[in-house]
């Protein structure tokens, strides 16, 4: 096959070129640049798109002696990915911006340019398993990235190759480490690339300006506080709500409304979610008939949870948790996994979380317009 | 289809050694002596560099002392722009104005914009015709009287669409106002006729490497009547204005490059001008669409040709310009899009952008460039995949919304 090759500059993009020339592919090495004010260097372990990471990803694509370009993705990006996550905030929900970009960038703007130019399919280093057309979980459960691919359907699979799904990243790290790679020792990229120093409120803030608005509590109905910006919250944060409440129960945000730019909170008891309606799915094979039960991941490094899974009218989904959850934010993906411990949990697809509701209410509590 | 050898068509990003370079550096490198050392194996190295000095002179039409031997192009660039700018203004406070067009390499570029924002000097920017020219009219229109003028510089030939400008003119009509005058000639030496004397330039630069000889050796030619306040202090070397041990393996190496380069023009610049007009009407024949950048083929200037004779600037609409070099280079033929930064990113070229071009068309733009390696062959390399590759580049669009 001809593929391209998307290296970051980090030790897992360039471990799956390295083996997917290994593996008799014709392989071109891509570098996207995302970002359009590049920075010269990294900056602490954030970041994925310095002219020092497009340095890296060049000297191991020049070492395994294949071609080598940087495509300039950086107004796809902003648009697609940056100004979604930053008009997800401002109307009170909480994307994924990897799944975003994963879902834009890397399996359609990227891999329709890489189809368009003779390419049959994109190599990425996620830690995920691909066969067969079955998306399923790493070996490294540690390490597990199949959360942002949930996005992925049949289509853009058939295109995709992840070959780390089968291997731990120190067993990746050291495949780079054997063929003399520079980044076999780089650090891990974390959080979010597009706000390097981590201060994702500040950057909302610096975005959306200051916006204040109450605190409410939920219990009481009462005003307990002022916010500057109800894009500063998240639902389930427990830290940093700025209130004082009158005992000394820990308060939990419940529900963003970003038009009265109210932000409720409550105890925990209030915070549980047992009940989800989602936007419509998408699903990496045939869709699967309704209704059935399923694992739901809620968020991208968070514990799957027994569900029983129906349709809605809206063509949505509703997904019923065997145990009620705290921190579901609406925005985040449920991506539904089917286990299997054996071969790695099936990946079947995910929908776009939009309201919440206690496991006995009949009615989603709406924490989002 | 892949070929074992590339087909190389970027000879003005750099163009192989000359043999007979190959044997005067290798000759030279196995021999001991830093040319400011006063014992016998010092002279000996100082003769090879004098020697080479005097060789280059003769090449370019200048005085042996009028050679300053530098690190290549860019530090000749930046010594002439910046050595020029700190003397004229010492001299007189009131000289801070830099006159200059925006068509330049970024070694000019960057090094006034540097001036502009740590040096405070004031730029003004010459129009550049459609061509890639820039005119007489416009030079003195732009300096006035002159008398706020630190240094004018305009390129001899450019890079990436192979406009050639009237120098000498240019620089008549700096000196009418007293304002010292720099051209990059890099890409102009070898191909069109350079005079350094007959000229009247004030300081000019030039390159190894673009004429077969060494990277990282080139010269600038900087009249003797000319301050320039240097970069580099220590040694004293080329008139206490660029110091430094000589690199005399290398000063070797780029005179028997000029020479080469200078002596066998005439006859180099028709066989480049007719594989050039070839490949050009070869294109156009399989991509009716494709336009040509810079001037036209058969241009005239000061009775020399208006357009670098190994020069083919060409856009293709609705492709752009990264698809098509990587879908080149994969069926083996070498070109450039013209300007990347250091991370490789693409832009659309800021000397198309200064003709008038609109920014799709800058990126959808390939430069061909041949030398004195190039053949019959190569050209129709290119022309047995151009169209195809066209197509292809089209269907994956300009990547932009």
């Amino acid at each position: 096959m001809r593929v391209l090759a998307a290296m970051s500059g980090g030790v897992d993009s360039a471990v799956a070129a390295a083996l997917a020339v290994d593996a008799g592919h014709d392989v071109t090495g891509v570098h996207l640049a995302l970002s359009p004010d590049r920075q010269t260097l990294r900056s602490g372990a954030r970041g994925c798109c310095s002219v020092e990471d497009a340095h890296d990803a060049r000297r191991v694509a020049d070492e395994l002696g294949i071609p080598f370009y940087v495509w300039d993705l950086a107004e796809r990006f902003t648009e697609d990915v940056v100004d979604d996550f930053v008009a997800e905030y401002a109307a009170g929900r909480t994307p994924n911006p990897c799944l975003r970009c994963n879902e834009k960038i890397k399996f359609s703007a990227v891999l329709d340019r890489a189809r368009a130019l003779g390419f049959d399919a994109v190599v990425t280093g996620h830690h995920a398993r691909l066969a067969d057309g079955e998306l399923r979980r790493s070996v490294d459960a540690a390490k597990d990235q199949s959360y942002v691919l949930g996005v992925l359907t049949a289509e853009q699979l058939a295109a995709a190759v992840f070959p780390l799904g089968g291997m731990t990243k120190d067993r990746v790290r050291e495949i780079a480490a054997e063929r003399g790679f520079a980044v076999a020792t780089k650090a891990d990229s974390h959080d979010i690339c597009f706000i390097p120093d981590g201060d994702t409120r500040g950057f909302l803030a610096r975005r959306l300006g200051e916006q204040p608005g109450p605190v409410v509590d939920a219990a009481t109905g009462a005003t307990v506080g002022e916010h500057a910006g109800a894009y500063g919250f998240t639902v389930g944060q427990r830290r940093g709500l700025g209130v004082t409440a009158g005992d000394s129960r820990p308060r939990y945000v419940l529900g963003i409304e970003p038009v009265t730019r109210t932000v409720t909170i409550g105890t925990a008891d209030l915070a549980g979610v047992g009940r989800i309606v989602t936007a419509a799915p998408t699903w990496t094979g045939a869709p699967p008939e309704l209704p059935f039960r399923a694992e739901v991941q809620l968020r991208a490094h968070g514990t799957p949870v027994p569900c029983e899974v129906t349709g809605d009218e809206a063509g949505g989904l509703r997904i019923l948790l065997d145990e009620q959850q705290r921190g579901v934010a609406a925005g985040q993906s449920a991506v539904l996994y089917a286990p299997d411990p054996e071969r790695g949990d099936l990946v079947l697809g995910q929908a776009a979380i939009r309201t919440t509701g206690d496991r006995a209410a009949t009615a989603g509590r709406e924490p989002s317009a | 289809m892949t070929y074992s050898e590339p087909v190389y068509l970027d000879h003005a990003a750099t163009t192989p050694m000359l043999p007979e370079v190959l044997a005067a550096m290798t000759g030279q490198l196995g021999r001991v002596g830093n040319a400011s050392s006063l014992h016998a194996s010092g002279r000996a190295a100082r003769r090879a560099a004098e020697q080479a000095r005097e060789r280059l002179a003769e090449a370019l039409g200048a005085r042996p002392s009028e050679v300053l031997f530098t690190g290549g192009g860019t530090e000749s660039d930046n010594l002439a722009v910046k050595g020029l700018f700190w003397a004229r203004r010492e001299a007189d406070s009131r000289r801070r104005r830099i006159v200059v067009s925006p068509a330049e390499h970024h070694a000019v570029l960057d090094s006034v914009e540097w001036l502009a924002k740590h040096e405070g000097a004031e730029v003004t920017w010459l129009p550049v015709e459609p061509s890639g020219r820039v005119t007489p009219r416009a030079l003195a229109e732009a300096l006035g009287d002159g008398s706020d003028v630190a240094v004018a510089s305009v390129m001899w030939a450019n890079n990436e669409i192979g406009a050639v400008s009237d120098v000498a003119a240019l620089a008549a009509t700096a000196h009418d106002v007293g304002v010292p005058f720099h051209t990059d000639a890099v890409q102009a030496v070898g191909q069109v006729l350079v005079d350094f004397g007959a000229s009247g330039v004030d300081a000019l630069t030039m390159t190894g490497h673009k004429l077969g000889g060494p990277m990282g050796a080139g010269a600038l030619l900087l009249r003797r009547d000319a301050e320039c306040t240097p970069l580099l202090h220590g040694g004293g070397q080329e008139r206490d204005v660029r110091s430094g041990t000589l690199d005399v393996a290398a000063i070797v190496g780029l005179a028997v490059a000029a020479d080469a380069a200078v002596h066998g023009r005439v006859e180099r610049a028709a066989e480049l001008a007719r594989l050039r007009d070839r490949l050009v009407a070869g294109v156009a024949e399989q991509v009716p669409d494709a336009q040509l950048n810079g001037p036209a083929l058969d241009d005239v200037v000061r009775s020399g040709p208006g357009r670098l004779p190994g020069n083919a600037h060409l856009s293709f609409p609705g492709a752009e310009g990264d698809a098509l070099l990587m879908l080149l280079d994969a069926r083996g033929i070498e070109c450039s899009t013209g300007s990347a930064c250091s991370a490789g990113v693409a832009r659309p070229s800021h000397v198309l952008l200064a003709v008038g071009a609109d920014p799709d068309r800058a990126r959808s733009s390939l430069r061909f460039s041949l030398g004195h390696t190039s053949t019959d062959a190569d050209v129709d390399a290119l022309l047995d995949v151009v169209a195809p590759v066209v197509e292809r580049a089209r269907r994956a669009g300009t990547g932009r919304r």
